[in-house]
């Protein structure tokens, strides 16, 4: 043992350290930890546990999507807010079943906490308050971490999960504040250490709007937005019964004219106008400055007036986030019905940060370049919690499964939103926060929210994340829909008088002869719940089994021909691409390709047939290459 | 590597001088080829490495008398299963018979394919890989190119139109699926019906024009010369009004230097209408002239129109001057009205092929298709190999263009969820995509951003 007094500073080994504790940092940490690796987590603040700084709800088209993977492989995301939200809806249920998407309204203060004492009640998991400054690199090779303090942590492994503290700054005006989010300590010297070995980083922008304070806004001139009726859990560990609960109210409303009269007036006031902001910002989620300009002929824009928790008064505006002054923004606030009095409680503003450039990642999200080192959430170039959390799990797995000596997890667009994220990130060069879209997944019609569960909780189980119980379930559940859908193609119904006024009583056209079961699902006015009274021998069946009965069925032809794609998909998915391989040898490729293929290193054939600037023709020839190889190597032998 | 599908391809140089070959490799070469074959025995039955005599047959109509050789897998030259159609109908039959094969379900060969599935399948020696990913990367960086170069402008500017109105509508439904509480489908369906309507209509005019082979600017260059009022424009209209599938009405066409395309009996000509040629000291008019003078310079093929009831005067003898080394066709107009001039006065200054018309009253027309057709089928006047291909592979993808806009209209009447049609809406953006040389990238998410305003 060595003695304490020798030391002039705090040295620990662990397996993992992960760096920020933000919902990347959580689920990075907790996979680490479940999978036996002794992992120590570090936040700036431990009163930033998991915080949400910017909207405060979970899910949200295809980011429900990504939050119900995370769920089904045995991540928190999920769990931690059923635990803690205030309001629940599906959304787009209108809409197809690849499309409905589960949104939940926060209690940002309890989805924080909840947070903190699952990670704090794990096993193998340190949480720990301090600064990383330093990425300790040798040979290439990730060997620790050393704080603010002059700590040295040594690690196997190491996740970079910095979020938006990186190097950030908050603007609003001509006021600069060099803090991360919500007025947080931000990170100043991890970039340099980055840098300094070799990782390219890159600056983006993001905003958020302000907080209102509850007391001064007139709801009664806005449109109240109630939850579900029939709460859905996000978690399918989560039991439906457990959590109907009463729901707080959001609310509606507009800008107007007047509204966008004063943001036209005080353009040059504005730091994204004026020009001090250098990152880049998201399309997407453009700051009502940004939509007054570019959207010029809309008289109005929605605004979203939501609750930020059960111990707080304040009121998250969105829709209207902005980097203006401190007083333009009471102006603008106040023109809006049911704004006139508005206090605001903090203002909005406009974040600059840190990222890299997830092309230096391969699949896994470790780096290329540095062996041990992953990386995840916005630090990634991405933004939104989900995108983050989905990241988080990955690279958490990825690195104890390295340590495991296992072949890393890697999800392909095929089978999840997650591969999807994760496959753009390393692939495309990202120009922008990234936001994950139901339209970005091709194979999305096979990727609802609903079979998340089918298609990913075996993986977690392989993985270790997932226990015998849940497992057994499902393989229970995946036999019920497969045995259900079989006899319902199999079951003949007669036009008898009995099915004749259940097709009426329908509004569906009466049978002329008899059909099957399936084809009476598949007429767009009917569905499997509402034949069952023509369906006398069906068997008792759970709501989640019927409901993917009714969907197979019912969309079966779109839902083969989707399949048959990702058959030719996995294809070139599956032909992988040796680490040795030097595309400079490859003299038919094309200059551009040859470069881009050189830079990116893609891990399969499909990979690199995403890349900007390889043509289908490069992929020919690298087909070729690499049969070519093969040969030469039969020879040697 | 087996479970390859099934690929086409003219092997040899599309001439007149009589037999081309069509080549089909895959799993499913002889089955498909049996479909459209009628000779003693199904193909299925034949022995590999024979030749068999019959026709190709469709729609119960005979479309060409062939010699068909079976090779069945391995050995064969790529090691698949591989047909070899011996044509004897010339280009246009060929082309058609290619076009019945890929109607069939089997795809035109990128170029380089035959050979790259030869290598891949350890037919060709290790030492030719490197040939072979050559003839690859050039081949298919040469026929992009061509395929694009040969389209026509106006085609090409109908078919950027045509995707930025399906992008649009894409973009709209993704964004309302993306953002439903900003962008709402409430009765999207009906005007979405109306869009793909109109986007099929035109569509299907594309398909009609490439019947004919009027896709492609690489048709025969042709120029009606002759002195100001001889009757020039009035043969174009006859030449153009007979054929009811011309692109003419698509917009934009007068802004390319090509004035009218002409299909006769699917030979294409392009034919420019040239000012009149004369000596004159009017400014705006000698510009005119120029250009038909060098017009007449870069033409494959020239129709002289001479009033026949005016004299030969010096403007005459200068256009005879000019064309005297060119393919060429003199047309004697205005035989309704009194002749002062005839074959013979022609035939003292120039070699040409003389016929009389009267473009008022369409008379002569057919004398001078005939005498069209002689000259492509004797060979004297060429079309190109590389545009027969493109046109069929246009056609193809505007056929699938067509059924996936198709789809749409089903799933929209049947009710079924917007993000269904969505993916058939996106093939036929595709396909067009493909036409032009397009890939698709990420335009659907540089649309919504664009032209939806989205998120908090």
């Amino acid at each position: 043992m060595q003695e304490f007094e020798e030391k002039k500073f705090v040295e620990e080994t662990y397996d993992v350290v992960v760096v920020g504790a933000g919902h990347a940092g959580c689920e990075a940490a907790l996979a680490s930890a479940r999978l036996g690796m002794n992992t120590i987590i570090f936040t700036v603040s431990m009163d930033s546990v998991a915080m949400m700084p910017c909207n405060p709800n979970i899910g949200g088209t295809s980011k429900g999507h990504l939050v119900k993977e995370i769920d089904a492989l045995g991540g928190e995301m999920g769990v931690n807010i059923d635990k803690t939200f205030i309001q629940s809806k599906m959304l787009n249920k209108s809409k197809g079943p690849a499309v409905h998407s589960l949104r939940a309204q926060a209690d940002k203060a309890m989805y924080s906490l909840e947070m903190r004492k699952t990670l704090q009640s794990q096993e193998n998991l340190t949480l720990r308050q301090a600064e990383v400054t330093e990425l300790i690199i040798q040979n290439g090779k990730i060997k620790g971490v050393k704080t603010f303090s002059n700590g040295t942590y040594y690690c196997k492994n190491a996740i970079l999960c910095t979020g938006t503290y990186l190097a950030s700054r908050c603007l609003y005006g001509d006021v600069i504040e060099h803090t991360g989010p919500n007025g947080l300590k931000s990170a100043n010297y991890l970039s340099k250490s980055l840098t300094d070995n070799n990782v390219e980083i890159l600056r983006f922008k993001t905003g958020t709007p302000a907080r209102i304070d509850g007391n001064s806004i007139d709801y009664s001139k806005m449109e109240e937005q109630f939850g579900d009726e029939k709460i859905v859990p996000f978690s399918f560990t989560t039991d439906p019964d457990s959590i109907q609960k009463e729901q707080v109210s959001c609310y509606l409303t507009y800008t107007n004219e007047k509204t966008h009269e004063i943001i036209r007036k005080n353009l040059d006031k504005s730091p994204i106008y004026a020009g001090i902001i250098e990152g880049t910002g998201p399309r997407y989620c453009p700051s009502i400055e940004d939509k007054v300009v570019k959207f010029a002929d809309k008289s109005r824009h929605q605004l979203f007036v939501e609750p930020e928790g059960l111990y707080t008064n304040e009121m998250y505006i969105g829709g209207m986030s902005s980097s203006m002054p401190e007083s333009v923004q009471y102006e603008m606030y106040r023109t809006v019905p049911g704004l006139e009095n508005a206090k605001i409680v903090r203002n909005a503003y406009a974040i600059e940060y840190d990222c890299i450039k997830a092309t230096q990642l391969k699949p896994s999200l470790e780096f290329k370049n540095i062996e041990g080192l992953f990386a995840a959430g916005q630090f990634n170039g991405s933004s939104g919690y989900e995108e983050a959390a989905a990241q988080g799990i990955i690279a958490g797995i990825n690195s104890a499964r390295k340590l495991q000596n296992k072949e890393a997890l890697i999800l392909d667009r095929s089978e999840s939103y997650i591969g999807v994220l994760i496959d753009d990130l390393v692939t495309k060069e990202t120009r922008e926060p990234y936001r994950m879209m139901t339209s970005r997944a091709e194979y999305r019609l096979l990727l609802r929210q609903d079979n998340a569960d089918l298609r990913l909780t075996k993986i977690g189980y392989e993985v270790g994340l997932i226990d015998e119980d849940r497992y057994n379930k499902l393989c229970i559940k995946e036999r019920l829909i497969q045995d259900e859908i079989e006899r319902v193609k199999n079951v003949n119904i007669g036009a008898n008088k009995k099915v004749q006024d259940c097709l009426i009583r329908n509004n569906s056209i009466p049978l002329n002869c008899g059909v099957k079961l399936s084809d009476l699902i598949r007429r767009p006015e009917l569905d499997y719940d509402k034949l069952s009274e023509i369906d006398v021998d069906r068997p008792d069946l759970p709501s989640d089994v019927r409901e993917q009965v009714n969907i197979n069925i019912k969309y079966e032809g779109y839902i083969i021909r989707q399949i048959k794609q990702v058959e030719e998909f996995k294809k070139l998915e599956t032909k992988i691409i040796p680490d040795s391989i030097n595309y400079e040898d490859v003299n038919s490729l094309r200059l551009e390709a040859r470069q881009k293929l050189s830079e990116l290193r893609p891990r399969s054939i499909g990979q690199a047939s995403r890349i900007s600037g390889v043509s289908p023709a490069d992929i020919s020839v690298l087909l070729v290459y690499l049969e070519q190889g093969k040969y030469l190597n039969k020879d040697n032998d | 590597m087996s479970n390859n599908d099934t690929i086409a391809a003219i092997s040899t140089a599309l001439s007149n001088s009589g037999i081309s070959i069509i080549r089909v490799s895959g799993d499913d070469a002889i089955t498909s080829i049996d479909k459209i074959y009628k000779g003693k025995k199904k193909l299925v039955d034949v022995e590999s490495h024979t030749i068999n005599y019959g026709h190709i047959i469709y729609n119960q109509e005979i479309i060409d008398e062939v010699f068909v050789s079976v090779f069945r897998e391995p050995n064969s030259f790529t090691r698949e299963n591989v047909v070899e159609i011996n044509c004897h109908g010339g280009v246009l039959v060929t082309r058609r018979i290619l076009e019945i094969i890929i109607r069939n379900g089997i795809r035109i060969a990128e170029p380089g394919e035959f050979t790259k599935r030869a290598f891949l399948n350890g037919r060709i020696d290790l030492s030719q890989a490197e040939s072979v990913m050559d003839i690859i990367e050039s081949s298919n960086e040469y026929a992009l190119n061509a395929s694009i170069n040969q389209l026509n402008g106006s085609v090409s500017r109908e078919i950027v139109s045509l995707r930025e109105k399906i992008i649009y509508e894409i973009a709209y439904i993704e964004s309302a699926l993306d953002d439903p509480e900003h962008y709402d489908l409430n009765g999207y369906n009906d005007r979405l019906t109306n869009v793909v309507k109109e986007v099929i209509n035109r569509v299907d005019k594309l398909i009609k024009s490439s019947n004919n082979g009027i896709l492609l600017k690489n048709g025969i260059n042709t120029v009606i010369v002759g002195k100001p009022n001889a009757g020039k424009s009035s043969l174009l209209n006859i030449l153009a009004k007979k054929d009811k599938a011309i692109v003419t009405d698509i917009p934009g066409t007068t802004r390319d230097i090509i004035e009218e395309q002409v299909s006769i009996n699917g030979i294409v000509l392009n034919i420019i209408d040239t000012a009149g040629i004369r000596e004159t000291d009017n400014v705006v008019e000698k510009i005119g002239v120029d250009k038909s003078i060098s017009a007449i310079e870069e033409a494959d093929f020239i129709i002289y129109v001479v009033d026949s009831s005016i004299e030969l005067d010096n403007n005459d003898y200068s256009i005879i001057e000019k064309i005297k080394n060119k393919k060429h066709v003199c047309l004697l107009n205005k035989s309704d009205l009194t002749n002062v001039v005839s074959e013979d006065d022609i035939r003292n200054h120039i070699n040409s092929k003389v016929i009389s018309i009267s473009a008022k009253e369409g008379k002569g027309i057919n004398d001078l298709e005939n005498e069209i057709k002689d000259l492509f089928f004797n060979g004297e006047i060429e079309d190109n190999n590389e545009v027969v291909i493109t046109n069929i592979r246009h056609k193809d993808l505007l056929c699938k263009c067509d059924e996936s806009l198709k789809l749409v209209l089903d799933s929209l009447s049947q009710d079924m969820p917007e993000d269904f049609y969505s993916i058939d809406l996106m093939d036929a953006y595709k396909y067009l995509g493909l036409i032009i040389g397009q890939e698709i990238e990420d335009d659907l998410v540089e649309e919504i951003f664009s032209k939806f305003c989205m998120g908090k």
